[in-house]
C-alpha cells in the first residue's frame, strides 16, 4: 500500500482534507491554465509568429497566432485539474488527461518564448533534430543504468564511467593518430567503450565482490574518473600539443534522406548517434525477449529466488554491470569524438546524472528511458535556441543562465507531476550473498 | 530414490544438522518431523544444492553426488517448494515458471510453447495456473500452486516440500492433498515437512524426527499416533488441550461500527462489520480465508484505510488512525504476513524484538540508542519464548520460520497491553510452541487484555476463543459462544453465511 493511496482512501472515506499528488498535480494544471488565460493570453495578443521546416532562405512553414495556442492550452490545464477532482466515476479520464497536458507543455514553451522574441519565426524540425542529437549520451547513459539497476545494482557511477570513456577514447586518438586518421578514430572509439568496461567492471568488484555499498561505489568511480582524466589531459593529451582533430561525420540513412524538407534535417545524422538507436532497440530485445535478460531481471527483483533457479546472480551481475559499462563508453566517445573533437576536464558535465533521470522517469524500461533522455535533449536544445531568439518580458531581456534552466525546471515539475510513481526493480541496491 | 548418509552441516553457532541419515523410496511419501528449528530446512536445502554440507553423502538414484549449487539439483531431477515462496512478484506466471529453464526459439524467449506446456501440466496434475497473471497479484494458495508447476516444469521426480500447507486454508489443503496424491500415482517420491500431525498420519508412508539436529527416529506411517510423534518430536509430554478458566469479560475495549473496507484491487471485501470485544475476553473469528479477515484485521491496526463506518478502541474513535498511534494506546498486533509485516529482515534478532518499543525512554535516551538494555530486554524474551538462536545480535533472517514467527510473537505480547490483535498466531509453529503460545495469550486474557483472534485453524479459534463470530462476505453471519460451538455447525456458518444452511 502505498501513502499515496493511504491518503486519497482516507480523504474519501472520512472527508477529512488530504492533499496526494493527484490533487496537488490537478492544482497545479489549475493555477498554470487560469495563469494562461487571464494573464499569458491578453498580454501577447494581436502577435503572429512562423514555425520553419527548413533552413532559410524561403523556408517552407507554417504561420500561426501564439494567442490561440496559449488559449487552447490553457482550457487543456484546466479540464486536467477540474478531472483531477472529479468523483471516482471520471476519474479514468484523469490520467491521460494529465499525460497530454504535461506534453502539452513542450508546445507551450515553443509557442510562448517564439511569441515573446523578436524573430517572426524559427525552424522546429531543425530543434527536433538537435534534441535528438543531445539526447545520445543521455539515451546511453540510462541504457547503462538500466542495465545494471536491472541486474540489482545501482550505478551512480555512470558519469565517471563515461568521463573515462571520453578521456581515454581521446588520448589514445591524438597520441597514435594525431586525431587526424579515421582508421585510428575508430581504433580510439572501441578504446573507449573498453575503457567504459574496465571502470565499470571496477565498481562490480566494489559492490558485488566486497559488498562496498553501491552509491559510495559509484562516487569513487566519478571522482576517481575525474582526477584519472585530468591527469591524462594534463600530462598526455596537452603535451601532444592537439587540440582539435577530425570526428566522426556525417551521413545520411539511404532513401529516407532524401524525402523532401524534412529528410535532410532528420535523417543525417554521425555514427554514434545512429549507434544509440541501435542499442537502445538492442536493450529492448535482449532484456525483455531473451532467456539471459529475463535472468538478468530476476536477479534485480528477487536474487534469491534466481538463485534457487540455478541462475548465477553474481555472475549475471558482473555480466550486465560491464555491459553498461561499455555502453557508457560509447556515451564518453559520444563526447569528446563526435560532438566534438577534444577532451576537456568534466566535458560530461552532469550527463550521466540527468541519464539516471531520463531513467528514472521512463520507469525503468528502454523506451521510456529513451523518452526521457529525448525530453531533457529537447529542454537543452531549446535553453539553446532561446538564448539566440532573444525572450524578452515587458522590455526586460531575460539572462541567458536563466533561459539555459528554464526548460529543464518546468519539464521536472510537470513530468514528476504526471508520470507519477516509479518503482525501481525491488533488490536493486541490495548486496547479493550465496547461500553456503 | 535419494540416500543421505551422515550429514553434519553446522552454522555460525549451532549445529543445524548432526549425523543425519535419511531415505526416500520410490514412490513414496516421507514426512520430516520436528521442532522449530530443529534443522528440517537446512537438510533439505541441501539436498536441493542451496547449501553445501560439511560432512557427509548424498546419493541420488544410488549415485553420489555432489551439488554446486540448485541447478545441479534440478538437473538431476530434483523440485523444491520453499518454506518462503522463492517467487519473482512482477513477473507473470509462465516467467516465474520458466526462468532458469527457458523455452527458447532461435535465441529469443518463446513464452507462446512455455504457456503450453505449462496448461498441460496443470491439466496433467490438477494445478490449475493462469500463466499471463501477474505471481504479486496471486493468492498464496495460487502462489504455492506455481511452486509446484515450478519443479514439475523441469521433471522432477523427487520433490521436496517444505511447510506446504503451512499457508492453505483448509479448503485448500484438500485440493492440495488430491495434487500430492495424483503426484506418487505417477510415480513422484516426495519429502514432506509439516507440523500438522494429523496431517502426517493421513499421507505419510514413512516418518523421521528431527530434534536439535539430530534423527531421533525413523518409523513407518502405521501405529505412530499424534501424541507419541509429539513426544518424540518435543521430548517430553504435550498436552494438546488448552486449559482455560471461565472469562470474566469487562468493560468494552475494541468495537466496529458498520466497517467497509476495500482490498488492493479496490473491491470493498468488509462490508459492515460490528463486532464488540471486551476487556478479558477472546473474540475468535472464524471463516473461510477469503472473506475479508485480512482486510478488517489491517484496518483495525490502522495498516489499511477504510472505506466507510468507524474503529473504537478504548472508548476513543480510532479510525484511520496511524498504526503507531494505535500501538502506542496499549493494542498489539501480530501480523498475518511474517516477512512482509512481521520482521525487518535486515535487522537483527534484538533489533526486532524491540521494533515497537526503541523509542521508549528505557531503549533511547535523547536519540541514542541503549545497546545494552536492548540486548538484556532480548535476551530475556528469547528465553521466555523459546527461540532457538545463537544470540540475539544474529540477524532474522538466519532463523528458521518457526522461530521468526516467535519473535514477533514474543515483542507483540509484551508490554502494557489492552488490546491484541492476532491473525494467525500459531502459523507454522511445532507443538510445543503452539501450546505455549496459547497459554500466553489466554494469561493475558486473564490480565484483562481484550483479544481479537483470526485464525484459519478452526480447532485454534474453538480452543481459544470465548466468543467466536464468523466472517461470511465480509459481515459477521453469526456469533456463537464457543462453549456450546460445535464444528459442524461453524462449518455451516462458514460455507453458507446462515446456521440454516443455504439462505
Ligand atoms: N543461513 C543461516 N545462517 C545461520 N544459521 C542458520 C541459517 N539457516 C538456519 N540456521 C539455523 O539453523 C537451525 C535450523 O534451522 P532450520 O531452518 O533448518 O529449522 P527448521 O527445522 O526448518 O525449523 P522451522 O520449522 O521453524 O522451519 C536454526 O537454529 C537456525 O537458526
Ligand atoms: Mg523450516
Amino acid at each position: 500500500m502505498t501513502t499515496v493511496e493511504h491518503a486519497a482512501g482516507a480523504t474519501r472515506a472520512s472527508g477529512r482534507v488530504g492533499l496526494d499528488r493527484q490533487s496537488i498535480t490537478g492544482l497545479v494544471f489549475g493555477v498554470l491554465g487560469i495563469a494562461l488565460l487571464a494573464g499569458v493570453a491578453p498580454a501577447i495578443s494581436g502577435t503572429s509568429r512562423r514555425f520553419n521546416f527548413e533552413p532559410p532562405p524561403d523556408p517552407a512553414g507554417i504561420g500561426f497566432h501564439p494567442p490561440t495556442w496559449v488559449i487552447a492550452i490553457g482550457v487543456l490545464f484546466l479540464l486536467t485539474a477540474v478531472l483531477g477532482f472529479a468523483p471516482p466515476e471520471a476519474r479514468r479520464w484523469a490520467t491521460p488527461a494529465r499525460l497530454l497536458s504535461a506534453l502539452a507543455v513542450i508546445p507551450l514553451l515553443l509557442v510562448l518564448s517564439l511569441a515573446l522574441s523578436d524573430n517572426p519565426s524559427t525552424n522546429i524540425v531543425n530543434l527536433f533534430n538537435e534534441s535528438l542529437v543531445l539526447a545520445t549520451p543521455l539515451a546511453l547513459g540510462a541504457t547503462t543504468g538500466l542495465w545494471c539497476e536491472r541486474s540489482g545494482i545501482i550505478n551512480i557511477g555512470i558519469e565517471g564511467t563515461m568521463l573515462a570513456g571520453a578521456g581515454i577514447g581521446y588520448m589514445t586518438y591524438a597520441t597514435i593518430g594525431d586525431a587526424q586518421s579515421t582508421g585510428w578514430l575508430w581504433f580510439s572509439i572501441l578504446i573507449s567503450v573498453l575503457a567504459g568496461g574496465l571502470v565499470a567492471a571496477l565498481l562490480a568488484v566494489l559492490s558485488i565482490r566486497f559488498g562496498v555499498n553501491q552509491i559510495v561505489g559509484g562516487v569513487v568511480i566519478n571522482l576517481f574518473a575525474l582526477g584519472l582524466t585530468g591527469f591524462l589531459r594534463s600530462e598526455v593529451i596537452v603535451k601532444t600539443g592537439i587540440t582539435t582533430g577530425v570526428g566522426t561525420s556525417e551521413f545520411g540513412l539511404p532513401l529516407l534522406s532524401e524525402i523532401p524538407v524534412i529528410g535532410d534535417q532528420l535523417f543525417r545524422g554521425k555514427p554514434i548517434y545512429w549507434m544509440m538507436y541501435l542499442v537502445v532497440i538492442g536493450t529492448w530485445l535482449v532484456m525483455f525477449r531473451t532467456p539471459w535478460g529475463l535472468r538478468v531481471r530476476s536477479c534485480g527483483e528477487n536474487p534469491h529466488a534466481a538463485e534457487t533457479l540455478g541462475v548465477n546472480v553474481v555472475r549475471i551481475r558482473y555480466q550486465s554491470v560491464i555491459l553498461g559499462g561499455l555502453i557508457a563508453g560509447l556515451a564518453g566517445a559520444w563526447f569528446s569524438m563526435e560532438s566534438q573533437t577534444r577532451f576537456e576536464d568534466n566535458m560530461t558535465n552532469a550527463a550521466g546524472f540527468i541519464a539516471l533521470a531520463a531513467l528514472i522517469f521512463g520507469k525503468w524500461t528502454p523506451w521510456g528511458a529513451f523518452g526521457g533522455a529525448l525530453l531533457f535533449g529537447f529542454s537543452r536544445a531549446l535553453g539553446t535556441r532561446l538564448q539566440f531568439l532573444g525572450v524578452e518580458v515587458s522590455g526586460f531581456e531575460i539572462p541567458s543562465e536563466f533561459l539555459q534552466a528554464l526548460p529543464f525546471i518546468v519539464t521536472l515539475v510537470v513530468v514528476a507531476g504526471a508520470v507519477g510513481r516509479s518503482i525501481p526493480p525491488a533488490a536493486a541496491g541490495q548486496p547479493f550473498q550465496r547461500s553456503k | 530414490m535419494l540416500e543421505v548418509e551422515g550429514i553434519t552441516k553446522a552454522f555460525p553457532g549451532v549445529v543445524a544438522n548432526d549425523d543425519v541419515s535419511l531415505t526416500l523410496n520410490q514412490g513414496e511419501i516421507h514426512c520430516l518431523l520436528g521442532e522449530n528449528g530443529a534443522g528440517k530446512s537446512t537438510l533439505v536445502n541441501m539436498v536441493f544444492g542451496l547449501y553445501r554440507p560439511d560432512q557427509g553423502i548424498i546419493k541420488v538414484r544410488g549415485e553420489e553426488v555432489h551439488f554446486e549449487d540448485s541447478g545441479d539439483a534440478i538437473d538431476r531431477g530434483i523440485g523444491m517448494v520453499h518454506q518462503h515462496f522463492q517467487l519473482i512478484p512482477v513477473f507473470t506466471v509462465a516467467e516465474n515458471i520458466i526462468l532458469g529453464n527457458e523455452v527458447t526459439k532461435g535465441a529469443f524467449l518463446d513464452l507462446d510453447s512455455a504457456r503450453r506446456q505449462i496448461d498441460s501440466l496443470a491439466e496433467r496434475y490438477g494445478l490449475a495456473v493462469d500463466p499471463d497473471a501477474t505471481v504479486g497479484d496471486l493468492s498464496v494458495g495460487e502462489q504455492q500452486r506455481v511452486e509446484l508447476v515450478k519443479a514439475l516444469f523441469r521433471d522432477a521426480d523427487i520433490l521436496i516440500l517444505d511447510e506446504p500447507t503451512a499457508v492453505l486454508t483448509p479448503g485448500e489443503v484438500d485440493d492440495f492433498f488430491g495434487v500430492v496424491e495424483s503426484l506418487t500415482g505417477q510415480g513422484k517420491s516426495i519429502i514432506f515437512i509439516t507440523h500438522k500431525l494429523r496431517e502426517v498420519l493421513a499421507v505419510a508412508d514413512r516418518i523421521t524426527v528431527l530434534r536439535a539436529g539430530r534423527v531421533v527416529g525413523t518409523a513407518a506411517a502405521e501405529g505412530a499416533t499424534q501424541q507419541s510423534l509429539a513426544n518424540l518430536m518435543v521430548g517430553r509430554d504435550v498436552v494438546f488441550r488448552v486449559d482455560k478458566a471461565e472469562a470474566d469479560p469487562g468493560a468494552p475495549v475494541l468495537r466496529t461500527q458498520g466497517l467497509r473496507v476495500a482490498d488492493d484491487r479496490g473491491v470493498e471485501t468488509v462490508t459492515g462489520f460490528d463486532v464488540e470485544v471486551r476487556a478479558g475476553e477472546i473474540f475468535g473469528i472464524a471463516g473461510v480465508e477469503g472473506n475479508g479477515q485480512r482486510e478488517l484485521v489491517e484496518a483495525v491496526c490502522g495498516m489499511r484505510p477504510t472505506a466507510g463506518g468507524r474503529v473504537e478502541m478504548l472508548g476513543q474513535e480510532t479510525t484511520d488512525w496511524s498504526p503507531r498511534k494505535i500501538n502506542e494506546l496499549g493494542v498489539a498486533h501480530v501480523p498475518e504476513n511474517r516477512s512482509k509485516h512481521g520482521v525487518v529482515a535486515q535487522y537483527t534478532i534484538a533489533d526486532n524484538l524491540v521494533l515497537n518499543r526503541y523509542h521508549q525512554r528505557k531503549f533511547s535516551q535523547r536519540g541514542v540508542r541503549n545497546t545494552a538494555a536492548i540486548n538484556a530486554e532480548a535476551q530475556e524474551l528469547v528465553e521466555q519464548f523459546d527461540v532457538r538462536t545463537p544470540g540475539v545480535d544474529a540477524f532474522i533472517d538466519t532463523l528458521s520460520g518457526g522461530n521468526q514467527q516467535k519473535v514477533i510473537v514474543a515483542r507483540e505480547l509484551t508490554g502494557d497491553l489492552k488490546a491484541l490483535v492476532v491473525a494467525q498466531p500459531t502459523r507454522g509453529l511445532d507443538v510445543g510452541s503452539i501450546e505455549f503460545i496459547h497459554r500466553k495469550i489466554i494469561e493475558l486474557r486473564d490480565r484483562g487484555v481484550a483479544v481479537l483472534l483470526v485464525s484459519a485453524e478452526l480447532d485454534e479459534i474453538m480452543s481459544l476463543s470465548d466468543r467466536i463470530g464468523v466472517l461470511y462476505r465480509g459481515r459477521l453471519a453469526g456469533t456463537v459462544n464457543a462453549a456450546d460451538a460445535t464444528r459442524e455447525e461453524l462449518g455451516l456458518l462458514m460455507a453458507t453465511g446462515s446456521s440454516e444452511g443455504q439462505r
